[in-house]
């Protein structure tokens, strides 16, 4: 029996679960290159394929690049799509990813995060996707197995929200997510068919309605062009809410597109995003229980950035520890923080602002972490220094 | 399982002749940025004539592209996508696989819709090469690639390319005191699209309109990919009167130096004989990129040229049947 | 606030009214004419043209339009053409000349 059927919790691995959320989405092109560690997700959507679950084409192309290509052209022709990718697939495709936003092609990408070669290294970090953050597609952060299940399924129908129309990210954990087994309560296919109805639009390549697609913005449109596709980014995110509410009502659970831990009272607060957050959520707790008012911060949308939200749940707080899975060289912060500090800049009563690197190329990020990052942000009061940065743990 | 033989040559389509030429308007709509004379604007205006408009077209970056789509116009009178350089086989695999799913679900008439891949020489023998092998041996039912081949990239400014022939002088293959233009001889892209195992090769030139119509017109009606190389003459990046773009294209094939055929299931059939060919010279002279060439480079071009040619016969003769 | 510096607005589309996705629709280079980046015009002789339409098919910018059975010619449309001289070239009884454009 399919796991979709099960009406309990199903031990899967999550790579293998958003491949069932792909097939219970009703996904009608599939293009893909193998790259670890995202190949599981693909290799069962080809299975899914192969035994006639999931009534797809799927494209075996030789390349990221050759991937996201074919996904543009079955999502241009009105197919709903589907790819996932990695690190160095993710760099190879990067010149087309930059287009699907402005093309408005609705497409749905999961990225097994990893970071980027050299030394070439196929464990988790943000590295991939922080070097194509200004691609124009919504991205999300999955925290885990289920929710990663269920964002698949929420992408693509934000993706073809005819208010939307945008390309979507998934951005997963390579390996400490992807590779994990976790029970999965699957959306049965009837409620999912609901939430998602098939894919209908009249933006797409039509032998009886033709139109050109792609064509040379010339500096007199250029920026226009660039402006209307950001501004859509941007409204997308009322849709985002929308189509989260709407999952809760069906499926009973609620997602927030900044989810908050303990900040009520909290004087710090870590900013977290994917699959560290649970740990983090750990660590708060055994801080808590020793007295820290230390709260966390998860963010779960990162394009369009959640700029009023991310404001309203770190209201209050002295201190924001921000955490950056990636680091920008050459600069004294990674790219999470140095974008939350300057959404703070403006703020009457700003925190103040550290960060800390962690977890690149795989290094293990355990709870003890956090304590030790709550640990410099409280040091930093008796100096009367505004901030501090650290790649934790580093070996000089 | 059993390899199914395929006998693609007597795949019947609706033949273009002298008397049942397409006088409708074209496919292709005026009011493109094309240079004066454009050999590869007219090839392009002929092939899609020759397919109507019931078909979708998928452009790499070049000359074709950017002179097609200024937006807000478009040239194109069928359902048209531009991405990018190096993917157009790519992408148009990908609306292959969007068409074919569509249609199998009921979404789309049960029509076998071309969609035909667009791309100049450099997006085919160079930056495209990767993706156009991927999509030829995924082996695309409905999939037709066209390569305009002008010998060089024309719309960055005439850089030589791995189709521009031996002793051109492009503005990365300059000729000099130690140089006499391009110093490699051409690849040989249709050779490369043969050894991929699909149904269908060919060359053609515009001087040779009705050949290359019908060409393109036996390319969608085979099922399974098909690759055509067109000869597309650029008076400005050759250095040429505008006026001599459809001449050259038939002294290129008169002089042996383009020779049009067609591999069909892997045999090889001659279009158009040659046999008593006309100096290579003739077909060289009108050309600026070649105007630094001395008798004995020529001489070693044409003997080159007519090995080639005799090579290609032999091929012809050699296979009496289809090879799959 | 009052801007007092002006600048120049070299672009032609608002972004609200720009088509969704930025497409075209088709065979909108029509509006676009060409002619005037003809140095020469095609001039045909009649009496010496023999309706065989190779200055139709040759044509790469497809500019001449087939004027019937009964008139027996081509004409250029002269909004468009280039003035390439291929027609002029290709044609087999030599009755097109490319006239020099009076400026």
């Amino acid at each position: 029996m399919s796991v979709t059927k099960s009406t309990k919790p199903v031990g899967i691995e999550v790579s293998l679960a958003i491949a069932e959320a792909v097939k219970l989405a009703e996904a009608e092109v599939v293009a893909a290159y193998p790259i670890t560690p995202q190949t599981h997700i693909v290799e069962h959507l080809s299975d899914l394929v192969a035994n006639g679950e999931l009534s797809a084409e799927y494209v075996p192309v030789e390349s990221e690049q050759s991937a996201l290509s074919a996904c543009l052209g079955s999502s241009a022709a009105g197919a709903r799509t589907f790819t996932a990718t990695s690190s160095q697939g993710l760099m190879l495709m990067a010149e087309m990813v930059f287009i699907a936003p402005v093309l408005r092609l609705p497409i749905v990408m999961a990225v097994a995060n990893r970071a980027i070669s050299a030394p070439i290294n196929i464990w988790n970090d943000h590295s991939d996707i922080m070097s194509i953050r200004d691609c124009g597609w919504i991205q999300f952060f999955a925290e885990n197995g289920q929710e990663a299940t269920d964002m698949t399924i929420i992408s693509f129908r934000l993706a073809e929200d005819k208010n939307v129309m945008l390309p979507v990210i998934l951005n997963l954990d390579g390996f400490t997510l992807s590779h994990f087994i976790e029970p999965i309560l699957f959306p049965p296919q009837d409620k999912v068919r609901k939430y998602l109805p098939p894919y209908q639009t009249a933006h797409k390549l039509d032998i009886t309605k033709p139109i050109s697609m792609g064509l040379l913005g010339a500096p007199e449109v250029f920026t226009e062009i660039k402006k209307a596709t950001d501004n859509a980014l941007v409204a997308s995110k009322k849709y985002v809410s929308k189509a989260f509410d709407e999952f809760g009502k069906i499926f009973g659970r609620q997602y927030k597109l900044v989810e908050t831990y303990k900040t009520d009272d909290a004087e710090t607060i870590i900013v977290t995003m994917g699959s560290i957050s649970e740990t983090a959520t750990v660590a708060v707790d055994e801080m808590r229980e020793a007295g820290e008012k230390v709260g966390l911060v998860h963010l779960r949308l990162w394009r369009p950035f959640p700029v009023d939200e991310l404001r309203a749940a770190v209201r209050g707080a002295k201190h924001l520890a921000v955490v950056d899975r990636h680091f920008t060289p050459g600069f004294p912060e990674g790219p999470v923080a140095t974008e939350i500090r300057a959404l703070m800049y403006h703020e009457a009563d700003r925190p103040k602002m550290s960060n800390f690197i962690l977890g690149l190329g795989g290094r293990d990020v355990p709870r003890n972490h956090f304590k030790y990052i709550v640990e410099q942000v409280k040091g930093l009061g008796a100096s009367g220094r505004q901030g501090h940065y650290e790649m934790v743990g580093v070996l000089e | 399982m059993t390899i199914q033989k395929l006998n693609s040559a007597q795949v019947p389509f609706e033949k273009i002749t002298a008397k049942t030429f397409p006088k409708g308007p074209d496919s292709l709509a005026p009011g493109h940025r094309a240079c004066q004379g454009c050999g590869e604007v007219l090839a392009l205006r002929l092939l899609m004539k020759a397919l109507g408009r019931d078909f979708m077209a998928v452009s790499a970056t070049g000359c074709m592209e950017v002179c097609t789509g200024p937006f807000p116009q478009s040239a194109w009178e069928m359902p048209w996508l531009h991405i990018a350089f190096e993917n157009a086989a790519a992408v148009a695999s990908g609306v292959d696989a969007g068409n074919t799913i569509l249609r199998r679900k009921g979404k789309l008439p049960d029509q076998r819709i071309p969609v035909v891949a667009i791309a100049g020489d450099g997006g085919t023998a160079d930056i495209g090469l990767q993706a156009l092998s991927g999509a030829l041996e995924r082996y695309h039912e409905n999939f037709i690639y066209i390569c305009l081949d002008n010998e060089a990239y024309m719309n960055t400014g005439i850089q030589r390319s791995s189709a521009t022939p031996f002793g051109a002088s492009t503005t990365t293959s300059p000729a000099g005191k130690l140089s006499k233009g391009q110093s490699t001889w051409k690849k040989n892209m249709p050779a490369i699209a043969v050894a991929h195992n699909i149904p269908y090769v060919a060359t053609a030139s515009p001087a040779f309109h009705l050949d290359m119509m019908n060409k393109i017109r036996r390319a969608a009606a085979i099922p399974g990919p098909a690759y055509i190389h067109v000869y597309a003459p650029c008076p400005t990046g050759w250095r040429m009167k505008s006026e001599l773009s459809v001449e050259s294209s038939r002294l290129a094939v008169n002089s042996r130096v383009f020779p049009l055929y067609e591999v069909i299931d892997g045999q090889y059939v001659i279009s158009k004989r040659v046999d008593n060919p006309i100096p290579v010279a003739d077909y060289l002279k009108p050309q600026g990129r070649f105007r630094h060439l001395k008798e004995d480079d020529i001489a070693q071009i044409s003997e080159r040229v007519n090995h080639e040619y005799e090579h290609l016969i032999k091929l012809s003769e050699t296979f009496d049947g289809p090879l799959f | 606030m009052k801007n007092k510096v002006k600048i120049t607005m070299e672009a032609t589309t608002k972004v609200g009214d720009l088509p969704f996705g930025f497409t075209a629709q088709p065979g909108t280079t029509r509006e676009f004419k060409t002619g005037d980046w003809r140095s020469a015009r095609p001039v045909l002789d009649r009496e010496k043209c023999i309706y065989c339409g190779f200055c139709y098919i040759y044509c790469p910018d497809g500019v001449y339009k087939d004027m019937g059975p009964k008139e027996k010619y081509y004409q250029a449309d002269l909004d468009f053409c280039k003035g390439c001289g291929v027609c002029a070239n290709e044609c087999p009884k030599k009755c097109i000349q490319m006239v020099v454009e009076e400026v």
